[in-house]
């Protein structure tokens, strides 16, 4: 197994256990977070391939994409935040199903 | 352009205008509707004549024709002289039923809908008539379906909308199946024009003789709805919720003979010789022989008044598919001819019924007793128009009788003689006693001195119109064998479409 | 000066929208207006002449700020990619038309006119889009607009919906996103023209396929990924409703077509295509079906679009086997596309007329609309022919192209499903239009919130939308033409 597909497969499965949060867990909190850990694997999986063929410099391409990747990847998860916390204030609940649970307690304030 | 091309645009654009100013106009302005409901009907009826006139000049092979390209078959117009005889029966049609429907919709609501849907009717029926390929007829024909549907809920009862709903569930899969069928026979035979004698490659008969019967069930599926062809004839009956002028010129005329219409080219004009190489066209006469049968009988059982018409047509309608369903010129020129002939007459049947229901309240047959004494103008027309449907002469409803039997006997379809025979007197056996009724009856006291003195049997608006169009089937049948009736109109057509 | 627009062509047409979104934004609701008017009309005809420019001279290349691949971006444009501008742009005027008598200059929608047009000019990227890297940013700022606008009115539902289908749409775009990186970590670009040559059909090539195919199947909300799409498109605005259900979903399905049909279509699964397929037929019962089971309607109205998405799909499977099948699929499909958006774009702006001049949207409360505002019910009407696919209308050009494909690859249960697809639409629109053209309700305390008829502007725009989808009907063959120039090779039938 080369270093790419360690990489790659690390990545993928980074991208797993955030698809994984996002289905589990009713809080938006935990929602965003599990897509920034999707999206960590992402850009993991980029990073990895930049040093694909071995002993040659790394490829600047998929670094360039990383970072455009963490810029749209920081935008839009500010954006959900500011999403989450009005829907906190409108309907007391952080959750987008308000019987899910009792999202308030483990809101953390 | 010339002035041929100018007609075939007009005499179907005209409508279409007529109902985008109608619809702009807006509900409140009744006066100016009517004018440019008027001017509009007049124009078309100017256009509709100067197509057949050009369409005569052209016969056989050099017709009119304007068009666009569109898929691979082009949305195209051509004023032939089969397509020229609907046009000019909905063009002079449409005009004395706007009269009539301004004097029967006076008091209704909704005026602005009602008439700018109707002119859409009429606009679509001149653009079947006159269209010169199967996608362009399968437009208008499914415009014409959805317009109509405003028109037959108009009153807006739980009654019309469920009316409308059977409309809608007979005439929207239909649609389906003619859409299929289009397509499945361009890609079998490519673009399909329709043409005299049929345009499919005999060839075809074949190398895909599968394949074009099952379109050919699908066509006849698809225009069987609005021929009223046994088992599709449901809608018709539920259908007469809408207001009479709907009923006269949209029942009578325009929807139902476009579904004939769409028969005759089918037949005539795409299958041609490959019909009856096929065998189709023997089921096809063999179903309207059985649906003569049926709706008369069924005819006879209606106490509504407009019932016992509706079914009336049924039974009518197939006359002019089996006409064109069997293997003679003379056949084939009877069912023609039948396709105005009825339309004048029946369409003088259903005014009649808007001017009683609207004048005394009357709408079953058992209510007539005596009605002549108090509309006496209204009541002969009808029985004129009646004794023309069973077949009685000088009537036009005979001389298309006439050429049907004698062409039955031509194309070797003895049977039908039979069928014509049987439902002479079924005709007879379900309009008879209203004559009797009308007449013979003691009537109510307040009818037994006629209309109240000094007064009109009813809106002039409404007797005028059918005592014209009474008229008219009297003169059609009268002037047969002069050279411009619709008769001899059919007789000419009917050379060409059987030239083998 | 006129040698140097038409070489510009590409880049104004995108430039429009995003210098006019950031003006109305720093100049508020009483500027944002007249701007995105302007914008709005400015961009008629760049958008007229890149159609007309592209049909005459075939696919235009444009390198963004001259520095070309791999790192510059390249901006593509071919018949469809034209096409889908041309739609874009022509909804989005009327849409604008609207929206300005639908917010009026309240200062609490001020923040509409920045979004649309970014969201305008998102699009609009996308379509000229050559590299599929590229495509992941533009389907972000799409995606990032649209969330916006939905929850543009901050009520629970709106925003509720706005969050739902943000998650659904960050996912989505990850997945793509981890498509592009296995692509360019096998094949080593992203350019589209490149890797049209490169891709193959290996584990990697299938895998990057299906990751793909997925994230960009929930963005277009393919059953059975719509859960996001009702809830999302009948809380928005009406403008914005329409916007979403006629341009955004379709820009997702944009790059699945290049993919599929095109790009990537070496590496196809076998048998993947018949499975988008039977999706997209499920979707057009089911999409049906609920719309039919709707009170409201706008809900009926965003279930129908589930339903109209499910045609698009159907272009999978009858391409595959190239020939005059995969013609005829092809442009029905984006034809279906272009359709549908003006139709549907109509049907939203015209439940936004009720629901702004009633206060409710309830199927039942509406008996006698035709009575009461007869262009809202004509518009409604005349959009539910395109929803049907019945002459004359574009939605029927669609259709009979997709039975002629169905027909042509010996698929013709795809017709049957087209067909049987078209009177389920009957039965939903007709559901609206019997009580359209009925009486009005006995009850009727609603006429007292009456407040007369709507700005004409309103009804006039959704009035012409819905006009628009007739007239492809008839007149629809330059676009018919158009979306055949520089097709892909499966579908021109070259051999590549």
């Amino acid at each position: 197994m080369s270093q790419t597909d360690l990489y790659t497969l690390a990545g993928s499965t980074l991208f797993v256990i955030g698809l994984y949060g996002l289905m589990t867990r009713p809080h938006l909190l935990h929602k965003v977070l599990a897509l920034n850990i999707s999206s960590a694997g992402v850009f993991f999986v980029l990073v990895g391939i930049a040093r694909r063929i071995p002993g040659t410099t790394p490829d600047p391409l998929p670094h360039a994409m990383v970072l455009t990747g963490i810029v749209v990847t920081v935008s839009s998860t500010a954006f959900a935040l500011a999403l989450a916390k009005r829907i906190f204030t409108e309907t007391g609940t952080a959750a987008l199903d308000a019987s899910d649970v009792d999202v308030e307690e483990d809101a953390g304030g | 352009m010339t002035w041929e091309t100018t007609a075939l645009v007009g005499a179907v654009g005209a409508p279409f205008l007529t109902a985008v100013l109608i619809f702009a106009l807006g509900e409140h302005r009744d006066a100016a509707r009517s004018r440019i409901n008027l001017a509009g009907a007049a124009l078309t009826v100017v256009a509709v004549v100067a197509a057949a006139v050009a369409a005569r000049a052209g016969a056989p092979d050099a017709y009119p024709s304007a068009g666009i390209a569109l898929l691979d078959i082009g949305f195209s117009l051509r004023a032939d002289m089969l397509g020229a005889l609907f046009a000019v029966v909905a063009g002079v049609l449409w005009l004395i039923t706007t009269v009539y429907a301004i004097g029967y919709m006076s008091r209704a609501s909704d005026r602005a809908r009602f008439f700018g849907f109707f002119s859409v009717c009429v606009g679509s029926a001149i653009g079947i008539a006159l269209s010169a390929n199967l996608l362009t007829f399968f437009v208008f024909y499914e415009v014409l379906t959805l317009a109509t549907y405003p028109l037959v809920i108009h009153s807006g009862t739980p009654a019309a909308l469920k009316g409308g709903r059977t409309y809608l569930t007979y005439a929207l899969p239909a649609g389906g199946a003619l859409a299929a069928g289009v397509v499945w026979l361009n890609l079998i035979a490519g673009p399909v024009e329709f043409a005299a004698g049929g345009s499919l490659d005999p060839a075809l008969a074949s190398t895909h003789p599968g394949a074009l019967i099952a379109i050919f069930a699908l066509l006849i599926l698809g225009v069987g709805v609005k021929a009223a062809l046994f088992p599709l004839h449901g809608w018709l009956p539920a259908a007469m919720v809408a207001p009479a002028p709907v009923s006269s010129l949209l029942h009578a005329v325009a929807v139902v003979k476009a579904g004939v219409f769409g028969i005759a080219r089918i037949v005539l004009e795409v299958y041609g010789p490959l019909g009856h190489e096929l065998g189709v066209t023997q089921v096809l006469a063999a179903l309207a022989g059985f649906t003569i049968i049926f709706g008369s009988v069924r005819a006879l059982a209606q106490d509504d008044f407009k019932k016992r018409l509706a079914f009336s047509t049924v039974a009518q309608l197939s006359y002019i598919t089996l006409g064109v369903a069997l293997a003679s010129p003379i056949a084939i020129a009877g069912g023609i001819a039948h396709l105005a002939h009825h339309a004048a007459m029946k369409i003088t049947m259903f005014f009649t019924a808007g001017a009683v229901s609207e004048e005394v309240k009357a709408y079953r047959v058992s209510e007539f007793d005596g009605l002549g004494r108090r509309m006496p103008l209204t009541m002969t027309a009808f029985s004129l128009a009646a004794i023309g449907i069973v077949g009685v002469p000088p009537v036009a409803g005979f001389t298309s009788k006439w050429l049907l039997g004698v062409g039955s006997i031509d194309a070797g379809s003895g049977w039908v003689i039979a069928v014509l025979g049987i439902s002479s007197v079924l005709n007879a056996a379900y309009f008879f006693p209203i004559i009797h009724r009308a007449w013979f009856r003691t009537p109510k006291p307040e009818w037994a001195h006629g209309p109240a003195a000094g007064k009109p049997e009813g809106d002039m608006r409404m007797i005028v119109p059918l005592v014209m169009t009474a008229a008219i089937g009297l003169a059609m049948g009268l002037l047969a064998g002069v050279a411009l009736s619709p008769a001899s109109w059919a007789q000419t057509v009917a050379a060409w479409e059987f030239p083998w | 000066m006129a040698e140097w627009i038409v070489r510009q062509l590409p880049a104004l047409v995108i430039l429009m929208p995003f210098t006019a979104a950031p003006l109305a934004y720093l100049l508020g609701a009483k500027f944002g207006r007249p701007i995105a008017l302007v914008s709005a009309l400015l961009s008629q005809p760049l958008a007229l002449l890149l159609a007309i420019r592209v049909s005459r001279v075939g696919t235009l290349r444009y390198e963004v700020g001259g520095w070309g691949g791999p790192l510059g971006i390249d901006l593509v444009v071919d018949g469809v990619a034209a096409v889908m501008v041309l739609v874009t742009t022509v909804v989005g005027l009327f849409v604008t038309v609207y929206a300005l008598g639908y917010f009026g200059d309240r200062e609490r929608y001020r923040f509409f006119w920045p979004l649309w047009l970014f969201l305008w000019g998102s699009l609009l990227a996308l379509f000229l889009s050559g590299d599929i890297f590229n495509l992941y940013v533009c389907l972000e700022l799409v995606s990032m607009s649209a969330v916006a606008l939905v929850g543009l009115t901050l009520s629970r539902e709106a925003l509720v919906a706005a969050m739902r289908y943000m998650l659904a749409a960050i996912l989505g775009s990850l997945f793509y996103l981890l498509g592009v990186a296995l692509i360019y970590g096998a094949f080593g670009s992203v350019d589209m023209q490149t890797l049209r040559e490169v891709i193959r059909g290996d584990t990697t090539g299938q895998a990057a396929l299906a990751l793909m195919t997925v994230g960009l199947v929930l963005k277009t909300a393919l059953f059975p990924l719509h859960f996001w799409l009702p809830p999302a498109h009948s809380n928005a605005p009406s403008p914005v409703s329409a916007v979403l259900s006629a341009l955004v979903v379709k820009g997702s399905f944009y790059i699945l077509v290049r993919l599929w049909v095109d790009v990537a279509q070496t590496a196809a699964f076998p048998g993947a295509s018949t499975v988008l397929g039977v999706l997209g037929a499920t979707a057009i019962f089911w999409g049906s079906i609920q719309a039919l089971r709707q009170e409201r309607l706008k809900m009926l109205v965003a279930y129908s679009t589930v339903a109209q998405i499910g045609y698009l799909f159907l272009m999978f499977p009858l391409v595959t086997g190239g020939g005059p099948a995969a013609a005829d699929a092809w442009t029905g499909g984006v034809f279906h596309a272009v359709s549908h958006a003006l139709a549907k774009s109509a049907m939203f702006l015209a439940a936004g007329t009720v629901l702004a001049r009633f206060g409710h949207d309830r199927i039942e409360g509406l008996g006698g609309l035709s009575r009461r505002a007869p262009a809202t019910a004509m518009t409604f009407g005349l959009a539910g022919v395109t929803m049907m696919g019945l002459p004359p209308s574009g939605g029927f050009v669609a259709k009979w192209q997709m039975i002629r494909a169905s027909i042509e690859s010996g698929q013709w249960w795809w017709a049957v499903v087209v067909v049987a697809g078209g009177l389920l639409a009957a039965a939903y629109v007709f559901k609206v239009l019997g009580p359209f053209f009925g009486r009005e309700p006995e009850a009727m305390d609603e006429a007292d919130l009456d407040p007369g008829p709507s700005p004409w502007t309103m009804e006039g725009a959704a009035l012409a939308l819905a006009l628009g989808s007739l007239v492809l009907g008839v007149l629809g063959q330059p676009l018919l033409d158009l979306i055949m120039v520089s097709a892909p090779a499966l579908v021109a039938g070259v051999t590549p």
